[in-house]
């Protein structure tokens, strides 16, 4: 029985039909040029079409925050798309509010491109850039807490404001990953960037920032955040942080001081022992610099015989109300656990603040 | 070789040998796909499509390859092939040229591929000896009859969810139930014309 001929036929016929996919493929899933402009024509940018929209911004040096990697899974490459993204997919949903699916937002790494977009982006993400960093020095702030100070160099110069953060690029068995870490240099320090890094154990941001040598190269995009500074020196300033929580509030500190010399600013800073406290001299001396600058660090666990401590004791929410008196215009900015968060905003709602005065980062 | 006109068996193919309801092929997406009306408009478009292209195209593969090569005993195998790779090409191409109706089909266009009735009006065609215009006409009203009786059936399914069916018979159950009475009632059809 002849069995070569239906076998060759039969080949044939599927590499023929193979052949005719592949040259398709080749013709009708390239979407040619789309635009895509980018807040009513603030920014006009051309891409190749069929890749995903957070591809196609990065590409262009448009970044949008995204901590999985384009997966789907952060939420964080939200923007709106007004046109021209097709419907929203179910892999979208369950990151989105009704609201925002009202409004159009969208997942940045789900919507492709597949013509022309017209979308909308926090004005900030524009003045976004990639910076490349060398490790300029690490040192131990406590036994788990780890300052790393980076020397930037393409470009040599970043332009923030006091409590905004940047995303490392970490790498993973599975494709780099962006974390999220506050600036803790001040803004007056352009060619630097100083990040205060708990290791968490089995963390891929901390560990890979926790081993990098002096003289590494770092990646990050930056800067994030929406906190913005009071502008009238009349605005007390409280910072309230716990853990490694006080990086952004050094850098208001000390940004705010080398402005205002005069103003009035408290520093709340929320430990467990004595092992976790740091900065703590260098904030005393500043205090001794500027009379109007008040450092209250207090521990939340019971001292051990063999500790010394002048400060105080106790949760650090006790402290803000013991020493705030109520009635007085302020600003606050918190960032630490939520229970802290929570404890301290509760507190400053009772001293008269508005909810619009209080900035927190939860961590 | 029958010699009804082309034109009457696309009727008959809609009314009295309906493709699902008198052979009762491609019940799986017809269960699956007909809670919603519009899904099911979806799919039974994308079906109709799909049948009045690769029918004729089965058509000229079967005797103009396979029969002059001898090899027509590998007609249901080529036929699966020629349809999947029909549906992955319609696919591409209507996401290129119509992104409206491609998410208006969705993810009904892929599941085509996997629909026996596609499958069933080749091989009718094939033993009924029709020639390329009656399997032009056939293979559309084959189509059509699949969309018109999950397009009923999803109307049905709709209106039912305002109706108190026993718990025992919820959901597929009476599904089937519905489809059987709807069989009976296009049998009614039946001795209008024959294609057999």
């Amino acid at each position: 029985m002849d069995i070569v001929t239906p076998v060759l036929a039969f080949t044939g016929l599927l590499i023929g039909l193979s052949t005719l996919l592949i040259v398709a493929e080749r013709f009708l899933v390239g979407y040619g040029v789309c635009k895509i402009d980018i807040n009513a024509g603030e920014r006009d940018i051309e891409v190749e079409g069929g890749q995903t929209l957070l591809a196609a911004l990065n590409e262009n040096s448009v970044f949008i925050p995204s901590a999985c990697g384009g997966k789907g899974s952060c939420g964080y490459c939200k923007v709106t798309v007004l046109s021209g993204g097709g419907p929203i997919l179910p892999t979208e949903t369950p990151l989105l509010t009704r609201q925002e699916i009202r409004r159009g937002v969208r997942l940045a790494c789900q919507v492709k491109v597949r013509e022309d977009l017209r979308i909308q982006i926090p004005e900030e993400y524009l003045n976004v850039q990639l910076f490349t960093a060398a490790v300029d020095s690490t040192r131990y702030l406590t036994h788990d807490i780890k300052e790393i100070r980076l020397a930037l160099r393409d470009p040599p110069e970043i332009s923030h404001r006091p409590g905004q953060y940047v995303q490392v690029q970490a790498p993973s068995p599975e494709g780099p990953v962006f974390r999220a870490y506050s600036i803790s240099s001040p803004v007056y320090q352009p060619n630097v960037v100083e990040l205060v890094v708990r290791l968490v154990p089995g963390g891929i941001g901390s560990t890979y920032l926790h081993n990098l040598h002096v003289g590494d190269t770092v990646t990050f995009t930056g800067p994030f955040g929406e906190f913005v500074l009071s502008e009238d020196p009349d605005v007390e300033v409280i910072c309230v942080g716990g853990g490694c929580g006080v990086a952004p509030m050094r850098n208001i500190i000390y940004t705010l001081y080398q402005r205002w010399p005069e103003r009035s600013c408290w520093l709340f800073f929320g430990c467990r022992g004595t092992s976790d406290v740091f900065y703590l001299r260098e904030f005393q001396q500043l205090a001794r610099k500027h009379p109007n600058f008040h450092v209250v660090y207090a521990l939340s666990e019971e001292l051990t015989p063999a500790e010394e401590w002048g400060g105080e004791t106790g949760f650090i929410h006790l402290s803000v109300d013991k020493h705030l008196k109520p009635g007085v215009r302020r600003q606050a900015f918190l960032c630490g656990p939520p229970p802290m968060i929570e404890a301290v905003t509760q507190v400053l709602l009772e001293k008269g603040m508005r909810p619009a005065e209080i900035f927190y980062d939860k961590f | 070789m029958s010699d009804t006109p082309a034109l009457l068996i696309l009727v008959a193919a809609i009314f009295t040998n309906n493709i699902l309801l008198s052979n009762f092929l491609g019940m799986c997406s017809f269960l699956a796909v007909s809670r919603q009306l519009d899904a099911a408009v979806g799919l039974g478009m994308a079906v109709v499509f799909v049948m009045t292209c690769t029918t004729p195209l089965n058509y000229v593969i079967y005797y103009d390859v396979l029969l002059p090569w001898g090899i027509e005993y590998l007609a249901l195998i080529v036929f699966i092939a020629v349809i999947a790779a029909f549906v992955q090409f319609v696919e591409m191409f209507v996401e290129r040229f119509s992104p409206k109706l491609y998410y208006a089909l969705g993810i009904f266009l892929p599941l085509i591929t996997v629909n026996c009735a596609i499958l069933g009006a080749a091989l009718f065609m094939l033993v009924r000896k029709y020639n390329f215009a009656q399997s032009v006409g056939f293979g559309f009203g084959a189509g059509v009859g699949w969309a018109l009786a999950i397009i009923l059936i999803a109307g049905l399914r709709q209106k039912m969810g305002y109706s108190n069916v026993p718990r025992p018979f919820e959901g597929v159950a009476i599904a089937m139930i519905i489809t059987g009475v709807m069989a009976m009632a296009f049998m009614g059809f039946a001795g209008m014309v024959s294609i057999q």
